[in-house]
């Protein structure tokens, strides 16, 4: 094996067809990943983080154009074969959403869901299968594990449901797990459990995980890597430390800087002026030109290019350098 | 209303004077009744708010917190007689609200207004921004130009240019634009206190900022009071001078926000202030600092509400329901008390979560 | 949070210049606007006008007697001399039989729906709006009528009333009330717990404000796209009704009691005997179409 990247994504671009012309939700994202690291996608609605998720599990509609690679275990994911991407989704690639109770069937209980996919991808007997997924739910931290096997989706309180969506994602031990803000939706006392439960399966485990959040605290809290996305581009990506403590994008500074603190009351807050673009109607030069305090000329005309800082360390500004000296 | 002068005496509205709290609320319970089976039956009763008192001051901002299910939205909506309490009573700026000799509903929502959530649900999609901040004041009584001059400046005020935007739709405008159209309308009837019901929740986190600043300045400009409601403690902590924590109905603490954020006494406080994400990758929780969901506000636990999580619980929490009361071995400052709702010495004390 | 203090400050860039949006010309005008931008919207427009005024004006257009029929001149196949439609099983000329029966069949479409428009949607705004006591008595009512089949139902009310015309715009009436209260009442009690209604509310608007300025508009769009799909479908069921004989009485021309009497024709002549099913069909279809393009028109997030 020449490289050890569980995943590996090259120029992944999800274009959707539409009468107006057409739309890249998803511009390009080029990222690997390690054997059991974590990475976020940190942004806000309509910056393609859920998208390059959907594009990576093949789950995206049909009007949408999917370009690039995505490199699992060595197999480019995008050109299998429909039954061998059945078989990758749910197997080696898996996902948890932020509805569990939209990916959940409501008509079979959690057990049934559970097992199926088990007889589904490994073809072994539906009573080992159940017997697995017994023990998921135990993994997951389900009290009295074997009445809730018997469960439907609804007769679970939204904490539980998530832990079940998990336990279902685990079934054929993924090597990399797809999260779409599965925490979002979730009271705060309730989702710091699923994170905590989240970090100590993996590092259990030894999944790679790519984590899609738009909250700052989220991502600190479970990330090893954050990549800030912008208007379907990449605009950051570094270590968590890195990208916390000193952001080199105007944009990840200035989500950091309007993320509400307690600690900052009586004072006002720095905002990002004027709200996130229309995929539809990007701004011809850099997307967050318009918002940008140090945009120039250059910026409103020509899109930057990645500039690689270090291994994993790029950065897409015209003004990354002069930010950093400024941070030091 | 042009003054911006910060004295609440100037106001020619204010009845009972500066230390008339400007909203009381005493003991509002709701029960909705759950229908079920053949004969569609009543089978169970949610307790969705349970004997919440509350008051709030004149200019400050109170700000309620608590989790799914606590009944924060519904104190909310029985504030604004959207519905009809069980019982309970309301009493603003000294006049009992629907009592003989008090206010009707009608001058106290004049003077109460709110902000919903979902931006665009709270807006009428048939209807330009203008009419829709321009028509309560219609309704009651302004004049068609004086009511879209009115709308006009208070678009200004929440910071959208009305020649731009006055003429658009709710599907024309981003959610942050549609929320200070809300902020707008809900101003237009001049009220003294603005209730927030998880008003920046929706919005993206750097369009949150901008509301949040844009209401502090509302605040000053317009000689408002605040009724914040939310779950991110975060955003209640900046913006509120008290917290009231709520759990399942009920009201568990309630105090000067320092207090509250620093010196948490209900072991539910604490777990809520330790549930925070830490935004330090070097400092990440470690320990779970509450188990299991909240539970179902149908048949609540019977005693105190959070003993069915509560590590420090006693055989006694389960038999007598306990009142707000200031925290064991302290005494209540009169003003702004900090009280808490519980039995045990050494859940009070407990150790303390930093975050 | 010292990790954020070395943080460079955003600073504001210049805000984009303001373009002014000319007052905006009102909700029903915008919906109007949208539909003559639509092709086919206005295809089918234009058709059913042309059908419209083809049986309004059929004095006009068909200058032979459509009850007047000859021996001899019995089922004519179509671009005959002096019948450029044929004629009929009895001699009549079918160009003035489809002219002057499309009067009698557009108004079995458009009157029973009017009708059941009216009731319906009053009874589905109260209850939907009132919901309680009020709503549950008017939806458990609709209820009874919901079990039976829409076509029994209007053969057994025609059957009680008796044949005729206005009996069987009267049946097809009744038919519609139900899924028209439906409707209205799904529509309103959806709209009624938005928050834009509660916000109205909490600013002390009264009830019946509240219904006109915010409901109706709000409401009436999906309520009236139902309606002008319902007009096709009374077309067919009053067709339906000639054709047992229980809706228009002979020798009256009408597109569904055409279609009976011509069906022992089917083998003779199978064009002519087809024509007035062909207009059954195109004017529901158009009809449909409309629906649908008013659909779009009145949906503001599909604007532009």
């Amino acid at each position: 094996m020449a490289t050890e990247a569980a995943v590996d994504v090259r120029n992944l671009t999800a274009m959707f067809r539409r009468r107006e012309g057409d739309m890249a939700a998803v511009n390009g994202a080029t990222f690997s990943l390690a054997r059991g690291e974590v990475m976020t996608i940190l942004g806000e609605s309509g910056s393609g983080k859920s998208v390059t998720l959907k594009a990576m599990m093949g789950l995206l509609p049909d009007y949408a154009s999917i370009t690039g690679e995505v490199r699992v275990a060595g197999r480019d994911i995008l050109k299998l074969p429909p039954a061998a991407l059945a078989k990758a989704r749910g197997g080696e690639l898996s996902m948890i959403f932020q509805e569990p109770m939209a990916a959940l069937d409501p008509v079979y209980t959690i057990g049934e869901q559970i097992a199926e996919t088990i007889v589904k991808h490994e073809g072994i007997t539906y009573a080992s299968a159940m017997q697995r997924a017994l023990a998921l739910l135990e993994r997951v931290a389900i009290p009295s594990a074997a009445r809730r096997l018997k469960n439907y989706p609804h007769e679970m309180s939204g904490g539980m449901r998530q832990r079940a969506m998990i336990a279902l994602a685990l079934a054929c031990n993924p090597t990399v797990l797809l999260a779409d803000e599965p925490t979002t939706a979730l009271d705060v006392t309730v989702q710091i459990q699923i994170l905590l439960l989240l970090r100590e399966l993996q590092q259990e485990l030894g999944m790679s995980v790519i984590f899609v959040t738009h909250d700052v605290g989220v991502a600190a809290e479970i990330s090893d890597r954050i990549a800030v996305m912008y208007a379907g581009r990449f605009v950051e990506t570094g270590t968590v430390r890195e990208i916390m403590r000193h952001p080199k994008h105007p944009y990840s500074k200035g989500l950091l800087n309007s993320t509400v603190l307690g600690g900052l009351r009586g004072r006002r807050l720095e905002t990002i002026p004027g709200s996130p673009p229309s995929l539809s109607a990007l701004p011809r030069g850099c997307a967050f030109s318009p918002r940008c305090a140090q945009a120039d000329v250059r910026c409103l005309t020509t899109q930057p290019d990645e500039t690689v800082l270090g291994p994993g360390t790029i950065v897409r500004c015209f003004h990354a350098n002069t930010a950093m000296a400024e941070a030091i | 209303m042009s003054s911006t002068t910060a004295q609440p005496t100037l106001d020619p509205r204010d009845r009972g004077g500066p230390a008339q709290p400007l909203l009381i609320v005493d003991e509002l319970t709701k029960h909705f009744p759950v229908y079920g089976g053949a004969l569609n039956r009543q089978v169970a009763t949610v307790h969705a708010v349970d004997g919440v008192s509350l008051s709030v001051r004149k200019g400050e901002t109170l700000g309620i917190v608590g989790e799914s299910g606590c009944g924060k939205s519904t104190t909310a909506r029985l504030l604004m007689q959207l519905i009809k309490p069980d019982s309970g009573r309301l009493i603003f700026d000294g006049d009992e609200v629907g009592a003989p000799g008090g206010i009707d509903v009608t001058s106290m929502r004049r003077q109460m207004q709110m902000v919903f959530q979902d931006s665009y649900s709270s807006l009428n999609p048939r209807m330009t921004m203008i009419d829709s901040i321009a028509y309560a004041p219609r309704m009651h009584g302004l004049s068609a130009k004086a009511a879209e001059a009115r709308a006009e400046s208070l678009l200004e005020r929440v910071g959208l240019h009305p020649r731009q935007f006055g003429r658009r739709y709710p599907h024309e405008l981003s959610g942050g634009q549609r929320q200070r159209v809300n902020i707008a309308r809900a101003l237009a009837l001049e009220p003294r206190l603005v209730i927030l019901d998880e008003a920046v929740s929706a919005l993206d986190k750097s369009v949150e900022a901008q509301v949040l600043n844009l209401l502090a300045d509302l605040k000053e400009q317009f000689n408002l009071t605040y009724l914040f409601i939310s779950h991110d403690l975060n955003v209640v902590e900046f913006i509120s001078d008290r917290v009231l924590v709520m759990y399942l109905g009920q009201v568990v603490e309630t105090g000067p926000v320092e207090d509250i954020y620093s010196r948490p006494r209900h072991p539910y406080t604490r777990a809520l202030l330790a549930s925070i994400p830490t935004l330090d990758p070097d400092r990440r929780t470690t320990v779970l600092p509450l188990t299991g969901d909240p539970p179902n506000p149908i048949n609540p636990p019977l005693g105190c509400r959070f003993r069915t999580r509560c590590p420090f619980a006693e055989a006694g929490c389960a038999e007598t329901t306990p009142k707000l009361a200031a925290p064991i071995g302290t005494q209540a400052n009169p003003v702004t008390p900090h009280l808490v709702a519980c039995h045990v010495a050494a859940a009070q004390q407990g150790a303390i979560h930093g975050h | 949070m010292s990790q954020f203090q070395a943080i460079g400050s955003i600073g504001v860039p210049s805000p984009p210049p303001i373009v002014a949006i000319p007052a905006s010309p009102g909700y029903w005008r915008s919906v109007w606007g949208r539909l003559q931008r639509d092709p086919v919207t206005v295809a089918v427009g234009i058709l059913l006008l042309t059908i419209f005024f083809v049986t309004a004006f059929a004095p006009l257009v068909a200058t032979q007697d459509p009850t007047t029929g000859s021996v001899i001149g019995r089922l004519q196949p179509i671009g005959s001399a002096g019948h450029w439609l044929g004629t009929d099983e009895t001699g009549r000329d079918m160009w003035a039989r489809l002219a002057y029966g499309g009067r009698l069949s557009l108004l079995t479409g458009v009157a029973p729906v009017t009708i059941s428009l009216l009731i319906g949607g009053i009874l589905g705004i109260t209850a939907g709006y009132a919901g309680g006591l009020v709503g549950t008595l008017i939806m458990r009512t609709m209820d009874v009528f919901y079990a039976f089949p829409s076509i029994l139902l209007a053969i057994a009310i025609c059957g009680m009333l008796g044949s005729g015309l206005f009996n069987s715009v009267l049946a097809l009436a009744l038919v519609f009330i139900p899924p028209m209260v439906r409707i209205s009442e799904t529509v309103t009690s959806q709209c009624r717990h938005l928050d834009f209604v509660e916000a109205a509310r909490a600013s002390g608007t009264t009830t019946s404000q509240i219904i006109r300025h915010h409901m109706l508009a709000n409401v009436l769009g999906p309520i009236l796209v139902y309606a002008t799909s319902l007009i096709s479908l009374s077309i067919i069921l009053s067709a339906g009704l000639s054709f047992l004989g229980l809706g228009v009485t002979p020798p009256a021309a009408e597109w569904g009691l055409m279609l009976n009497s011509l069906r022992q024709s089917i083998y003779v002549q199978p064009y002519v005997a087809a024509l007035p099913g062909l207009m059954i069909f195109v004017t529901s279809m158009c009809f449909n179409l409309t629906a649908d393009g008013l659909r779009s028109a009145m949906d503001v997030r599909l604007a532009h």
